[in-house]
């Protein structure tokens, strides 16, 4: 398939198969992530992507037949793993003997929020959230120092889109106000920082798609999305800091308030808000920076 | 009893008319026309779907949030397709022809996508 325009909806729809087979096994957070992430950014990144180079591939005169003896092959050895794997919901498997029920246990005494995810994520495994919290922060810099901040190019007016003013203007007003539903209520449903950052992100892109970007970037100028990103991070690793200068281990949240869980519960909060401001503006920063870029090549 | 077979019946015609829309865009001749096929069955048959689920789950707080999906799917369908359809009138789609642009354009082809988009 050459057409590449095809190929990315082709991505967003297996995304979006991917989504509804992890809620179909009850994993809540993970299938919400995987829509907005893998269905609903991806997408919108990669078409930015593809608007800078041309819609359909060159043609190429190597021989696919390598290609082929090498999938066949990865794909043949990755079906014989899978027979090993214990079969799904086996209470025995080992994902099921370790930490898992240990973390199921002392949640609700412990933790006292009743999303075990957001506790496992932001509490029990805090230093894994924060090294993925910097990945996606280096992810946006590294973006940011290939392709510059880019600027907007100017948006000609056009007379027919009047519908989609009117529908859009209320509806990024909704999506805003669900993503921080979800940042705030991650501690009792499905949801949490990575989530909300991601839809608050594109309801600026929805924005910028329909009203022009030079109107975005007037409501949030691109110079402050690296700094937005560093103070996600920052705000993160300084609740760990502030634990730790209150001599008790890093990202150990009993320390911040009174009783352990009201401590547990500020720093849950904190530590999401964090996650979210990094991955709303990584995300805001890469559209940014793809979308603007166009202006900037053809000076 | 009475509400558990008005649901049935509401998902069941939900289903039929997602089945309409699947054939009309398998089976239509043109953009256009598989795009209208899709857009209109889809719309009401969301309304249809998920009103059968909100009789399904009774009286609670999800019948609310069932009811703002209604409301954003009735406002979103037909908006998506007004923008797909402006942005496919804006390349080289047009009604009167039945035949999608050859891929040989390439360059123009591209270049009426990035005024779009």
């Amino acid at each position: 398939m050459r057409d590449l325009f095809a190929v990315i909806m082709l991505f967003g729809i297996f995304s979006f198969i991917a989504a509804l087979l992890f809620l179909d096994m009850d994993a809540v957070d993970v299938a919400f992530t995987e829509a907005a992430v893998g269905a609903g950014v991806t997408t919108v990144l990669m078409l930015s992507a593809l608007r800078l180079t041309q819609r359909y591939e060159n043609v190429s005169h190597r021989h696919a037949g390598m290609a082929l003896v090498v999938v066949t092959l990865t794909g043949a050895a990755l079906i014989y793993g899978t027979l090993d794997f214990p079969s799904l919901g086996d209470p025995n498997a080992p994902v099921h003997e370790h930490v898992a029920p240990e973390y199921l246990q002392q949640t609700p005494e412990k933790i006292g929020v009743p999303n075990v995810v957001t506790a496992v994520l932001a509490s029990f495994r805090g230093y894994d959230t924060l090294g993925e919290t910097v990945v996606i922060f280096s992810a946006g810099i590294v973006v940011m120092l290939l392709l510059g901040l880019g600027r907007a190019e100017d948006f000609e007016q056009q007379e027919d889109i009047l519908i989609l003013w009117v529908v859009v203007k209320p509806m990024v007003a909704l999506i805003l106000v669900f993503a921080l539903y979800v940042q705030f209520h991650g501690d009792f449903g499905a949801g949490g920082g990575f989530q909300a950052g991601v839809i608050f992100a594109s309801g600026f892109i929805l924005y910028s798609l329909v009203y022009g970007e030079n109107h975005t970037r007037k409501v949030l100028p691109a110079r402050w999305l690296p700094r937005l990103a560093a103070l996600g991070v920052l705000l993160y690793a300084g609740t760990g800091m502030f634990s730790f200068f209150k001599g008790q281990v890093f990202l150990d949240y009993n320390a911040l308030a009174d009783s352990p869980v009201s401590g547990q519960h500020l720093g849950i909060l904190l530590v999401e808000a964090g996650v979210g401001l990094t991955v709303f503006s990584t995300v805001l920063l890469i559209f940014y920076a793809f979308s603007g870029r166009r202006a900037v090549v053809h000076e | 009893m009475l509400i558990g077979l008005l649901s049935d019946l509401c998902l069941l015609f939900g289903g039929l008319l997602c089945l309409t829309g699947g054939v009309g865009l398998l089976r239509l001749p043109s953009f256009f026309v598989r795009l209208h096929a899709a857009s209109v069955t889809e719309t009401l048959a969301t309304v249809f779907l998920i009103a059968g689920v909100m009789l399904d789950t009774g009286w609670a707080l999800d019948t609310a949030k069932l009811l703002l999906l209604i409301v954003i799917m009735f406002v979103a369908n037909p908006s998506i397709t007004h923008a797909l359809c402006r942005t496919a009138a804006h390349g080289k789609y047009r009604p009167e022809s039945n035949h999608e642009p050859q891929a040989s354009h390439q360059q123009e082809n591209q270049s009426s996508n990035n005024s779009t988009s």
